[in-house]
């Protein structure tokens, strides 16, 4: 349908604008909220693929608990506008290997870019076709905990690690 | 063209304007009675008239306070962020907003035999819908976090960060009490888990799930006034530390759209209660059609209930919300849903 095509220009619009702004932001305030609205205008493809669930669970993980604590960090710290004219050639970026290895890197990013746009058929292809309709809610449990059961399992203890890691590293020693 | 007209003027997209219409300004006129039911349950609570001058009985009061806030003046801090002191307000209503459209407020209905086919309630059935609500409610603390951080002032940053730290320490246990009913009743919509608490067990006690999950309820009331600000968590706005908390450089209607927010929030919060664990629109004496009588009832009953907290209860200490929160309300909420899945797996609740 015509309509899906247009949303899907809409929320690409959306989602590659929210990622650019979060790189020329010189405000990292702005930057946050920039990288939300690039997660919502991807929840919106989501929908559009109809994978709801995805949809606000990316926005509930993502968008609602991580950019909260990503907001609460640079506000607590204050941290300061980034101008790039204020850097002097001292800068770390500006050492000659730093700016090789960088610049070599982006070019084969473009490469690859160019590659993968040249073997898409169609930039809005399979939005709006019909798909078989499945509870995607029943269909992603039922396949994470048969098929992909260790996989969930190792990232479970993966991120139990890292939290039991932040409280040993934040707790205060008693005396 | 003559297809998009016919399609405009088909009966069931008209019934869906007017349902959009209903929600959208019963949310409004449910903002503004609540005003007034606070200012009123304060005064009987305290032995005063409360309001009584504009209109019979003071009715009128929330007309007036409208009016009066719309003709202030707009102040702004000179060191504020100019475009985020602005968003801010809009963000909290749009998510406030936002977060009753999956909510339904009474079963199918064809409005009286005009229309062919029932219609839902509802603004729109998502099959995910607790969970859209879960995340629109995550998404109104930037509303006050931005406030916060937009009006470059102690009280209104120091009103915002405890904000955040306030909602983010509850809503683990929100989202834990609504695992629990989304798993007795094996479904995300909020519409197909209403429908499983018709009926009575020996006849007369109604089927709700606030009888089978209590303490779900309960853990669901505590963390869902919590994420309203509400009394006794009313933290990002404590008068005596932080003078109005996170809105403190606001004056006119941006203030009034914080405000709007704070009770469009209280009136989905409720709402939602009124669906997972109060039957929604089932009851006696009414005849189905007319379900939303009785959705009205109960979530006028909760209403009160937030306004009966707020001034009985003191507010808690900032250590105290902590810890409530994360030893009591977590666990409680951790082990019930513990047990339900045990439950359901093994003895099919």
């Amino acid at each position: 349908m015509a309509s899906d095509a247009l949303l899907f220009y809409l929320f690409a619009t959306i989602t590659v604008a929210g990622a650019l702004m979060v790189v020329t932001q010189k405000n990292p305030v702005y930057s946050v909220l920039s990288i939300i609205a690039a997660f919502f205008g991807l929840a919106g493809l989501y929908v559009l693929l109809e994978a709801p669930f995805v949809a606000v669970a990316q926005i509930i993980i993502y968008a609602g608990a991580i950019m909260v604590l990503f907001l609460f960090v640079v506000m607590l710290l204050n941290a300061p506008r980034e101008d790039a004219a204020e850097w002097d050639r001292s800068h770390p970026l500006y050492r000659p290997m730093a700016m090789r290895i960088g610049g070599a890197l982006a070019v084969l990013l473009a490469l690859e870019l160019g590659w993968a746009l040249s073997r898409t058929t169609g930039l809005a292809a399979g939005i709006g076709e019909d798909r078989p309709a499945v509870s995607s809610v029943e269909e992603l449990g039922r396949v994470l905990f048969t098929d992909y059961m260790f996989a969930f399992e190792v990232t479970s203890i993966l991120i139990i690690a890292a939290m039991v890691g932040a409280v040993v590293l934040a707790r205060r020693r008693e005396e | 063209m003559q297809g998009i007209i016919d399609r405009l003027t088909a009966p069931q997209t008209i019934a869906y304007a007017v349902i959009v219409g209903i929600v959208f300004m019963g949310l409004q006129i449910m903002a503004a009675v609540m005003v007034y039911a606070e200012r009123k349950v304060a005064a009987f609570m305290q032995q005063r008239y409360g309001p009584y001058l504009v209109g019979p009985r003071g009715l009128l009061q929330p007309i007036a306070d409208i009016v009066k806030l719309f003709f202030k003046e707009e102040l702004r801090p000179k060191a504020a962020d100019a475009f985020l002191f602005s968003l801010a307000p809009i963000i909290s209503v749009a998510a406030a907003y936002l977060a009753f459209a999956p909510v339904p407020f009474g079963a199918p209905t064809t409005f009286f035999g005009m229309l062919d086919e029932p219609i839902k309630l509802q603004v729109s059935d998502v099959n995910v819908a607790v969970l859209v609500i879960f995340a629109v409610a995550s998404m109104g603390v930037y509303g006050i976090v931005l406030a916060g951080w937009a009006s470059n002032s102690k009280y209104s940053l120091l009103g915002g960060l405890r904000s955040s730290a306030q909602m983010i320490s509850y809503e683990l246990a929100y989202g834990m009490s609504l695992a629990t009913v989304v798993m007795m009743a094996n479904s995300m919509s909020l519409t197909t888990i209403v429908d499983q608490q018709s009926g009575y067990w020996f006849g007369f006690i109604p089927k709700w799930y606030i009888f089978l999950q209590p303490i779900a309820f309960f853990v669901f009331a505590c963390a869902g006034v919590a994420e309203t600000n509400r009394a006794p968590f009313d933290f990002p706005e404590a008068e005596q530390e932080l003078v109005a908390g996170y809105h403190t450089e606001y004056s006119s209607m941006r203030f009034a759209m914080f405000f709007m927010a704070e009770y469009i929030n209280m009136v989905t919060v409720s709402a939602v209660a009124v669906n997972l664990f109060l039957g929604g629109w089932y009851g006696p004496f009414i005849p189905a059609n007319y379900g939303w009588i009785w959705f009205v009832i109960k979530l006028a009953v909760l209403l009160f209930v937030y306004l009966w907290l707020r001034w009985t209860l003191p507010r808690f200490r900032y250590d105290q919300l902590m810890s409530f929160g994360w030893k009591v309300l977590l666990p409680l909420a951790t082990v019930n849903l513990l047990l339900t899945a045990a439950g359901v797996l093994y003895f099919g609740l």
